[in-house]
């Protein structure tokens, strides 16, 4: 493998790392706030689906994105009542809502288009354009570091970028603000944070909420950024994959940058057979490239990841004491 | 908050949980331009309206008792076993290498057992990799289950194009199994017959499902190894202080629930289908979920909640058929009804605890 092909495979680690990134962070204030979100694939769902319709139909992507968060944001309320309100079980919840979501876009997808349940295809200003970054044309003579910079950070979408400021900004709401402080303490010792005089229901909703905004974030990534048009079940595990990585960051927000890069490079490999064939010198059959990604994700979360404490509070109803 | 009696606890809560699933359901239905009214009739009319869509709704409970068994023996062990529909895709290749592999059965009752067996194993082996992980390294089963089933989806891609697929066959499918292995369907048995007038895919796998269901029963609530999982489910620390292993609760809970998932095999792949074609299992293992939640975790409860699902998976086939309503309605439905028999059960008990007279406990 040489240089260039590295460089290939690194830029297209870094487009598939952003889905996985924006949920990653998704999940990072669900479950630091003790609200466990198995949903996260369901959000992203259904914001693909309504940032995809919505951006066809108004050929404005900005618009397309705003779909997209609400939509994210509808099945966020849906699981903070079921969770936070009703106190019920947040793995059942999740996992309900993302069968919901995986029925509900086909439903709508196919009575606005007729297409079987697919959007039809983006293109101009429905869709997130690649920008080029500032001295990518100047700096591409420097050896090494030119290429990088041209070929590997330049040319995303602008969302890939807002993932990646995303992670210092989650890094300082977390442990510089005092809404972080006490999300924190809430997913750690809820009963602390009700005598201080802060609503424990109120934080915890507020992190869904904050969750259901970066899912959205990250299925339009998917539906208006990545590819062009949403397309039935296009998640295809990532939201599971962002959970696994969160888990693999031990929830804390850069190691969630560095998990999710490790992901994405083994997707990335995945749509690379000539690569994945040169180095183990084997003709690897397609099935087996499609299933690497989850593969390698079951070693990491079996193999590499230590001992893994979530936040203590999580998956815990909070019951004021009466 | 309001105690509600027994029975309103074992039927009603389940009841109005589904009739608020229906109603949402209804509520899309109309958003998207049709008709809720229309859509039930339609279902009504394909599943249960004739000793031929009972024939069909059969058939899918036979798959959805054992999916929800397979849940329910992991719930009651306090693990969410999502993996259903993996360990069931591997439960159809363990019923097709069995049947074309091995020796040649003269009958079908021969054929059976040694199918059963197949699909147990190769569903119980699916199962207990996710077990291992999470008995040994307290990795998440909810994660890797469902990384199973992506892995199983792709593995089986692979072993019928490359491996099981006769020469000179387009489609991914294995061989049809012999004739002999063929199971007797609900209209070729005498008796049944009479009501089973036309050729039905409900077949005596049906009757191993019933069977499979009380011995679940005298598992979890007569035996020792049940009381085990049960008391593990419940509390784990309680159940480590007496004495009862976690590493093998979690073990035989999840290889039992595997092999409970792969065993639907033999009504799909063996009964049916007659070979193993691509995702046999068509969601059966998900919706074993919805099985569980809405069965309270009872096989009794299974057994009723799976009828259930036979109705609208057949239904929503004819909904397929004969309207423009997608078949992905099913899936809507199914989400709704775990997610309120599942996670608002709460809520359901707060508005009927409204009828009940409120009998205020201290909490």
């Amino acid at each position: 493998m040489d240089y260039a092909m590295l460089l290939q495979v690194l830029d297209s680690t870094l487009r598939l790392a952003t889905p996985l990134l924006l949920a990653c962070l998704a999940g990072l204030f669900s479950e630091r706030a003790g609200i466990f979100d198995i949903g996260l694939e369901g959000k992203m769902l259904m914001a693909a689906m309504s940032s995809g319709a919505v951006a066809y139909l108004t050929g404005s992507v900005w618009i397309g994105l705003a779909a997209g968060i609400l939509g994210a944001l509808l099945f966020a309320l849906a699981h903070g009542v079921a969770s936070i309100t009703f106190r019920g079980n947040q793995l059942i919840s999740g996992v309900a809502l993302n069968f919901v979501a995986s029925g509900i876009t086909v439903l709508i997808a196919q009575s606005l288009f007729g297409q079987g349940g697919r959007t039809p295809p983006l293109s101009g200003a429905a869709r997130f354009n690649p920008v080029e970054l500032p001295f990518s044309g100047a700096l591409s003579g420097v050896p090494v570091v030119g290429p990088f910079y041209a070929e590997v950070l330049s040319g995303h979408t602008v969302l890939v970028y807002v993932a990646l400021a995303l992670v210092p900004v989650t890094w300082w709401v977390m442990y510089r603000t005092r809404f972080g402080l006490r999300l924190r303490a809430v997913g750690e010792n809820p009963a602390s944070v009700d005598t201080a005089g802060v609503s424990v229901v109120r934080l915890r909703y507020a992190a869904v909420m904050v969750t259901g905004v970066l899912c959205g974030l990250a299925g339009a990534y998917l539906a208006t950024g990545l590819q062009a048009g949403f397309g039935k079940e296009m998640t295809a595990g990532r939201g599971y994959i962002a959970l696994a990585a969160l888990i693999f960051a031990k929830w804390r927000p850069w190691y969630c940058l560095w998990a999710c890069l490790l992901f994405g490079f083994f997707q990335a490999l995945a749509l690379r057979p000539d690569i994945v064939e040169a180095v183990v010198r084997v003709k690897v059959p397609v099935p087996f490239l499609d299933a690497l990604p989850y593969v390698l994700t079951v070693v990491v979360l079996a193999g590499l990841v230590g001992k893994a404490i979530p936040p203590r509070a999580g998956g815990e109803p909070y019951v004021k004491e009466r | 908050m309001t105690r509600l009696p027994p029975w309103a606890d074992v039927a009603l809560v389940p009841l109005v949980s589904l009739l608020m699933a229906a109603g949402i359901s209804a509520l899309v239905l109309l958003a998207i331009g049709q008709s809720p009214v229309e859509a039930f009739n339609v279902m009504v009319d394909g599943a249960l309206g004739s000793a031929y869509g009972w024939g069909y709704t059969l058939y899918y409970a036979t798959s959805f008792m054992f999916t929800g068994l397979a849940v329910l023996i992991a719930f009651h062990a306090g693990l969410f076993n999502i993996g259903g529909e993996g360990q069931a895709q591997l439960g159809g290749l363990g019923v097709a290498l069995v049947l074309l592999y091995t020796v040649p059965f003269p009958h079908w009752a021969l054929a059976l057992p040694a199918a059963m067996l197949g699909a147990a194993l190769f569903g119980a082996a699916w199962a207990a990799i996710p077990a291992f992980l999470q008995a040994t390294r307290g990795s998440h089963i909810v994660i890797t289950t469902i990384m199973f089933n992506y892995i199983a989806a792709a593995l089986m891609v692979y072993l019928l194009v490359d491996w099981l697929r006769p020469a000179g066959q387009m489609d991914p499918a294995s061989a049809r199994f012999a004739i002999e292995t063929r199971l007797p369907t609900l209209n070729e048995i005498p008796g049944l017959s009479l009501i089973f007038t036309r050729k039905v895919p409900a077949n005596v796998s049906l009757f191993v499902a019933l069977l499979a269901c009380w011995l679940v029963w005298v598992l979890m609530w007569r035996t020792r190894l049940g009381y085990e999982i049960r008391a593990y489910g419940k509390s784990e620390k309680a159940a480590a202080y007496a004495g009862i292993s976690p590493f093998r609760i979690t073990m035989i809970a999840m290889l039992l629930s595997g092999a409970l998932a792969g065993l639907m095999a033999i009504n799909n792949v063996m009964g049916e289908a007659g070979r193993l074609v691509g995702n046999a299992a068509e969601g059966a293992g998900f919706i074993g979920i919805a099985v569980a939640l809405m069965g309270r975790n009872h096989p009794l409860g299974v057994v009723l909640a799976a009828i259930l699902f036979g109705f609208l998976y057949q239904g929503g086939a004819e909904l397929g058929l004969w309207t423009s309503i997608p078949i992905e309605l099913r899936t809507v439905v199914q989400g709704l009804v775990i997610l309120f028999t599942g996670a608002l059960d709460q809520m359901v008990r707060m508005l009927l605890g409204v009828f009940f007279r409120p009998r205020r406990v201290p909490a």
